[in-house]
């Protein structure tokens, strides 16, 4: 194939030291393979944790928080004279319903709004499950069961069992996992649930759910709404909580701030439930940038030091050109070509080598099987890190070859021809 | 006869530990197809005179001109575009790119000037490393040949793009006195044809065979 010639007279160079071209080659496939590599861990692991927890957190959670207030007072309905000052020490919270009222309304308003897809009430409780001798802490969630399962994706994890088993029976129960092991019951069994003020009951085992996640395994059920109020003594409009999914949801934060100016009660939207997630997303985002910027930054210091001695071995030939009447541009021509080449086939090969890397990952079992559930190393495969991974090594390679080029074009050939 | 290479009040220093007056107020003139030797003892400054001739150094005072162009204070580029097309050059130590091969060597220059096809210039080098008898040797890498050969390519290299004048510094410098023999012959043989050469040498049977010698001593034009 016949080059222009400052291309041949690169390619000839390149050819003619094989070895340390691919030594050069080598420096930035591994940089990008590690890129890569480390990229598409750190982002799987990011996705792997968002997913599990979006799992189990509604995009926005409506509910009634305790509030300490202690503005009033009903000492001054005693003291009924405004004339005197009344100081009152070491107030008592008052007994306080955590219940929303008027759900069913705020229920409708939410069902109206286009934003939202589903809406979900919930009443939740602290209990003791006995089984036997067996008293274990734990909380139970009363739900609609077929409202609860158009927000959280629940019937991918049902273990056992059938979640519609709870509208069928009266007093039926999915457990976690995790529970229902530590209690030793199974399908069928009877617990007996004690609620903080004492009332108890007897529930039946109709499935177990599996949310990937200790926390939630090992404490929560499922059970239906009438049930909680029951054991709790109170009437059938008792509601703790609402939970919304939206449609999109990156409108969650400012759903959340419109719904609890509507309706006066707290919205919590996912981000701000799971912060400390968040937070740690943004910390092995950045963990891996610079880490993979240092590899590469390392692979262009290769690159700009192998170009530095080819020149300083080439400055009779640079000398020779240049009387032949290559101009200046010429020159750098010739050898930033050779540092693209480099850059370039590096590039490609440590693409390559970064989605094997990266594939041999996906496909190694995870070791842990405490907090949460992974069979294998989680990995995604995003063409944009590949594009990125590219850029950033050619554009490395440019900026470390471009000033050994620059070098070899000033020098003077009169000094070097006449020796 | 034309004039093709002209100086006014050329001078030059070197100003490295202190100003050395190198070449003093140089004013001559070389005529087209003259076969110019320039001679004088090492040091002389008869070499600088030849680089600064050869544009490939401007840093003097005064004025070149070349084929009626006015070389001084043109930019690099165009200096390395004129040379290119302008000034063959032969060196004392051959300096052929010791990783392509000798019809790749000569080649070279007349692709970068890119006047005629890449076959056309390949069938004027294969042309020029005949006149050199060189042929057999043309697709050989020039880091394997002897320096006579290489020498001989180097020639044809100059030659390639047909350019107005050749210079050669201490052509023969490097050479045993068979390769000597050839070079002389060959230098002869152009000029014969019509080809300018200016060449430096302290080689006085090669300064007696051209048409004229100038002697140069401290910087200055003897005769």
């Amino acid at each position: 194939m016949a080059l222009p010639v400052n291309l041949e007279i690169a390619k000839t160079h390149l050819l003619s030291r094989k070895k340390q071209s691919i030594v050069a080659m080598l420096g930035v496939t591994f940089g990008i393979a590690m890129f890569i590599l480390m990229i598409s861990f750190m982002k799987g692991v990011n996705k792997f944790l968002q997913d599990t927890m979006l799992a189990s957190t509604a995009d926005i959670k409506i509910y009634n928080d305790v509030k300490t207030d202690f503005s009033s007072s009903v000492t001054a309905d005693y003291f009924q004279d405004s004339s005197q000052l009344v100081v009152v020490h070491h107030q008592k919270p008052k007994n306080v319903n955590l219940n929303i009222k008027s759900a069913d309304q705020i229920i409708a308003d939410l069902k109206d709004n286009p934003k939202v897809l589903a809406v979900s009430p919930m009443l939740s409780s602290q209990v003791f499950y006995n089984y036997g001798p067996v008293q274990l802490n734990g909380i139970i969630k009363g739900v609609n069961i077929l409202e609860e399962i158009r927000i959280f994706d629940l019937k991918d994890k049902i273990v056992s069992g059938r979640l519609e088993n709870l509208l069928t029976s009266d007093n039926g129960i999915v457990m976690g996992v995790g529970l229902a092991k530590k209690l030793h019951v199974s399908m069928g069994d009877m617990v007996t649930l004690a609620s903080p003020a004492g009332n108890s009951m007897r529930l039946r085992v109709v499935g177990t759910f599996q949310m990937g996640m200790a926390m939630v395994d090992d404490v929560n059920s499922y059970v239906n709404i009438a049930t909680v109020q029951q054991i709790l003594g109170k009437d059938g409009s008792y509601i703790t909580n609402i939970n919304v999914k939206l449609k999109d949801l990156k409108h969650a934060s400012a759903e959340a701030i419109s719904c609890e100016k509507k309706y006066g009660y707290k919205a919590e939207s996912w981000e701000v439930t799971n912060a400390s997630v968040q937070t740690s997303n943004v910390v092995r985002d950045v963990l891996t940038i610079v880490v993979s910027a240092t590899m590469l930054i390392v692979a262009g210091f290769g690159i700009y030091n192998i170009m530095n001695m080819l020149i300083t071995n080439k400055m009779k030939d640079i000398a020779i050109l240049k009387a032949q009447g290559f101009a200046q541009k010429d020159i750098i021509q010739i050898f930033l070509t050779q540092s693209i080449v480099i850059g370039l086939l590096g590039a490609i090969a440590g693409l390559l080598l970064g989605f094997l890397l990266s594939y041999g990952l996906s496909c190694v079992p995870f070791p842990s099987q405490g907090m949460v559930s992974l069979k294998t190393f989680p990995v995604i495969f995003e063409i944009k890190y590949y594009v990125f991974g590219v850029l950033f090594g050619v554009i490395t390679t440019l900026v470390a070859g471009l000033m050994p080029s620059i070098k070899a074009s000033k020098i003077d050939p009169v000094a070097i021809l006449r020796g | 006869m034309s004039e093709i290479l002209k100086t006014i009040q050329l001078n030059k220093y070197f100003r490295e530990t202190e100003e050395f007056h190198v070449i003093k107020n140089i004013n001559m003139t070389i005529n087209a197809g003259e076969f110019v030797t320039i001679t004088g003892k090492s040091g002389c400054g008869k070499s600088t005179l030849l680089y600064l001739l050869s544009t490939m150094d401007n840093d003097y005072e005064g004025e070149v001109h070349i084929n009626n162009t006015k070389v001084t204070g043109l930019s690099q580029n165009e200096l390395a575009a004129f040379r290119n097309e302008n000034i063959g050059f032969i060196f004392q130590f051959h300096f052929l790119l010791p990783e392509f091969t000798a019809l790749q060597n000569v080649m070279m220059p007349a692709l970068k000037l890119a006047k005629h096809s890449r076959t056309e210039i390949e069938e004027r080098a294969y042309a020029k490393l005949k006149q050199m008898q060189m042929e057999d040797y043309a697709l050989k890498l020039s880091g394997k040949l002897s320096g006579g050969q290489q020498q001989r390519i180097a020639v044809a290299r100059a030659l390639i793009n047909e350019p107005k004048v050749i210079m050669a510094d201490e052509p023969t410098g490097n050479l045993d006195s068979v390769n000597t023999g050839i070079v002389f012959d060959i230098f002869k043989e152009l000029a014969s044809k019509g080809n300018t050469i200016i060449a430096v040498t302290h080689d006085n049977d090669f300064a007696e065979r051209s048409d004229r010698i100038i002697e140069m001593k401290d910087g200055e034009i003897v005769s």
